[in-house]
């Protein structure tokens, strides 16, 4: 046991210690808020472009009025020339476009026969919006020639909103439900990135102990196994001590963000406040009511599972990586195991990423949630959605039946492959090793 | 004597192959014991069943008197041949990690890696990252380490290799010091002329069975053949080369000497005596040079091992 503990620690320092792991640990949260920021800023200013739409309305059904600049769209009235004319002056004024009307006589036929002429192929955002303009003066026309009233209309217009809830009674709303979908996906996907960064860097541990030949010498004073635990749980704290310092950087990220960025935001808000109750309602904006929901999740026993799978998700692949490691002599060979390897990850994810959003109960991610090599990624994705305990714990009892069958198996390999040296190993050759 | 280390009918399969075929060997305490065979012969697979890497499939080892337990790795120091330390770490806190794998405490080895550091003057190594260091460098904290935890039994597989002259030597020395203070050496090589100096027993496997063991004098007894080498000074050598063919087996012989003498190697038979040759050369010629054949390590080896297939 003491023996299992100087391992552990000599393996944590040594990832720890490791330059590129530093780098990855400080530099990587940076790049992420930097991207995120320039994602942010490019949106942001690419949706306060002003498109320039020029226009030829040869038809009896639009006036002046329909052609009001909106946020991102300035019209140009060019009715008074023809559209060969308005073609040529708005390629030569560099114009985002040019909108032409033809006339016609019946409202359907306009719906079919207006075009939009540019150089580039303009965006959907721009098409949509001019499409939806038309649309609601040509739906008015429509209803007036079919003698509709509009007041009444207008009236009957109803918008149902159910309100989800469970049976205890904790309300939720689809706000909620795209945090859940976030919220699991998120889950799911850290876990898969975690097994396949951390499961190699303890396959390339056990490889450097290879090639180095030191392992011999290690494994006179320990048993092959305390080695191969060691390495696994070692590097698992390297990663745990990974999240927590990410996890810290993005709370301080955070709370600077918000600082610089939402200032005006906020202070807006505030100063709403202060005058009228009325305002409260509006006060309370999109961030602060998701905060809100967030807080209601049953965050604590979500957080309980996500450790207990992370750690039955990643114990099970890191060992089956350690056996690859110790089965081969560098690491270009280790390309013909790593296939098997990925492939349940991907095949969790994109399972998650298809049936949990759409049906977080159905059968297909029901049954992927309790594959071992699946469950860790699936059944995350699914607890937000609310899933009940015995199939929660039946999931967690066949992940940690498997990875006590895999760490034996894998251990198995792993004694046998470390003192192996030169030769070309295939699935053959590590079965009869089982048996040795 | 009593024995530090028994092997009792060792067999051990990998698949179809068997490695070791029902071997058993004797090391007595504070012996220097050298496990010799050729390549592929089944030592390496027999060493690490003595370090309880690979246990074995039928038979038991019994270590001072014991059936051999985990914890009595901590007195078992193993120089294995295909060896190496963490490239990336610094040879101070790799020295003290691998000591305490073997039991060691802290400052027991901080103590210890200090004197031998001091003793083969290599201090300010301490700090360095293996990497930088020459492989000779490399074998020197690699011996080190391997003694450190001053183990009862020390096993050597070629423990010379990767070094210069020099260095070998003093590796050598400090074997034997280690022997005098009452450690326990197998000794595993392939360089016979280090057997003949170093081993007192020795043990021979091939292709996974021991074909010999025992005292290297006794097996020396054992192998020689009844044959003298000797230097005979005279004018006419063929003809005295003839005339003592006709009596004994008689095949040319190199060896140096300041004469141009006629060297001869003769072999006896079972009724002849070496007094019986003696007195007939005296007869003949002036003898400069008179020595019994005494099969050498690598004699035996060639011989035994010729034998065994």
């Amino acid at each position: 046991m003491n023996k299992l503990k100087l391992i552990i620690k000599r393996e944590f320092l040594a990832k720890v210690r490791n330059r590129s792991f530093i780098i990855m640990t400080f530099v990587s949260p940076l790049i992420m808020a930097g991207m995120i920021a320039l994602v942010v800023y490019l949106s942001k200013s690419s949706m306060e472009k002003i498109n320039v739409v020029a226009y030829v309305d040869n038809s009896k059904f639009f006036s002046k009025k329909d052609f009001k600049d909106s946020n991102t769209i300035h019209y140009i009235n060019l009715t008074e020339v023809n559209l060969d004319k308005a073609k040529k002056i708005v390629q030569e004024s560099n114009h985002d476009g040019l909108l032409f009307i033809p006339e016609k006589d019946s409202i359907e036929q306009i719906t079919e026969s207006i075009q939009f002429f540019s150089q580039e192929t303009p965006s959907m955002v721009l098409i949509s919006s001019l499409e939806n303009n038309l649309e609601k003066k040509l739906e008015k026309e429509k209803m007036l020639q079919l003698n509709i009233d509009l007041k009444k209309l207008e009236q009957s217009d109803l918008n149902v909103d159910i309100k989800l809830s469970n049976y205890s009674g904790e309300k939720s709303s689809k706000l909620v439900n795209g945090i859940k979908i976030a919220l699991g996906m998120g889950a799911g996907y850290i876990i898969m990135m975690f097994i396949i960064v951390y499961g190699a860097m303890v396959m390339r541990s056990v490889i450097e102990e290879k090639t180095s030949r030191i392992v011999e010498v290690i494994i006179s004073s320990v048993k092959p196994f305390q080695l191969m635990m060691g390495k696994v749980i070692g590097t698992a704290g390297a990663g745990l001590l990974q999240f927590f310092i990410w996890a810290v950087l993005m709370f301080l990220m955070l709370v600077a963000g918000s600082y610089f960025f939402g200032m005006d935001s906020m202070a807006s808000v505030q100063t709403a406040q202060i005058p009228t109750d009325q305002m409260e309602a509006i006060a309370t904006n999109d961030a602060q009511f998701a905060l809100s929901e967030i807080l209601k999740l049953p965050l604590f026993s979500m957080f309980i599972w996500f450790i207990l799978f992370f750690l039955g998700g990643y114990l099970l692949y890191s060992s089956i990586y350690a056996a690859i490691g110790s089965a081969v002599d560098n690491e270009t060979d280790t390309q013909q195991f790593m296939m098997p390897v990925i492939m349940p990850l991907m095949i969790g994810v994109y399972v998650g990423f298809a049936t949990v959003i759409n049906d977080p109960h159905g059968t297909v991610a029901t049954v992927f949630s309790m594959i071992p090599f699946t469950s860790p990624i699936v059944m995350l994705m699914r607890i937000p959605f609310g899933v009940p305990l015995w199939q929660i714990a039946l999931s967690l009892f066949l992940l940690i039946l498997t990875f006590l069958a895999v760490i034996w198996l894998a251990a198995k390999i792993y004694r046998v492959g470390i003192l192996m040296y030169g030769k070309k190993v295939n699935y053959k050759e590590l079965y009869k090793w089982l048996k040795y | 004597m009593d024995n530090i280390l028994v092997t009792e009918k060792i067999v051990k399969n990998f698949g179809d192959f068997r490695a070791l075929d029902n071997i058993s060997i004797e090391v007595p305490e504070q012996s220097i014991f050298g496990l010799l065979g050729p390549n592929g012969a089944g030592k390496t697979t027999l060493i690490r069943i003595i370090n309880q890497i690979t246990l074995p499939d039928q038979g038991k080892v019994f270590f001072n008197g014991n059936i051999l337990q985990p914890n009595d790795v901590h007195f078992i120091g193993y120089l294995p041949e295909e060896r190496g330390l963490y490239k990336r770490m610094k040879v101070g806190e790799q020295s003290i990690y691998l000591a305490q794998l073997k039991g060691l405490s802290k400052i027991e080895a901080k103590k210890r890696l200090k004197y031998w550091f001091d003793k083969f003057e290599i201090g300010d190594w301490w700090n360095k990252k293996v990497e930088e260091l020459s492989k000779g460098m490399a074998q020197k904290i690699q011996f080190i380490v391997t003694v450190l935890h001053e183990p009862k039994l020390l096993i050597f597989d070629e423990p010379f290799s990767g070094f210069d002259p020099i260095n070998a030597n003093l590796i050598k020395e400090e074997i034997l010091q280690l022997r005098d203070k009452g450690a326990t050496i197998i000794f595993s090589t392939h360089r016979m002329e280090s057997v003949e100096e170093l081993c007192e027993y020795i043990a021979l496997i091939d292709r996974s069975k021991k074909i010999l063991d025992g005292k290297l004098v006794d097996i020396k007894k054992q192998f020689k053949t009844n044959a003298f080498e000797v230097g005979l000074v005279t004018e006419e050598k063929d003809k005295l080369m003839q005339e003592i063919s006709q009596k004994f087996e008689v095949s040319k012989a190199e060896f140096k000497s300041l004469e141009d003498d006629l060297k001869l190697r003769i072999n006896l038979s079972d009724s002849e005596t070496s007094t019986d040759l003696i007195k007939y050369l005296n007869k003949r010629a002036l003898i400069n040079h008179y020595v019994e054949v005494i099969p050498t390590a690598n004699d035996i080896f060639i011989q035994a091992v010729k034998q065994n297939s």
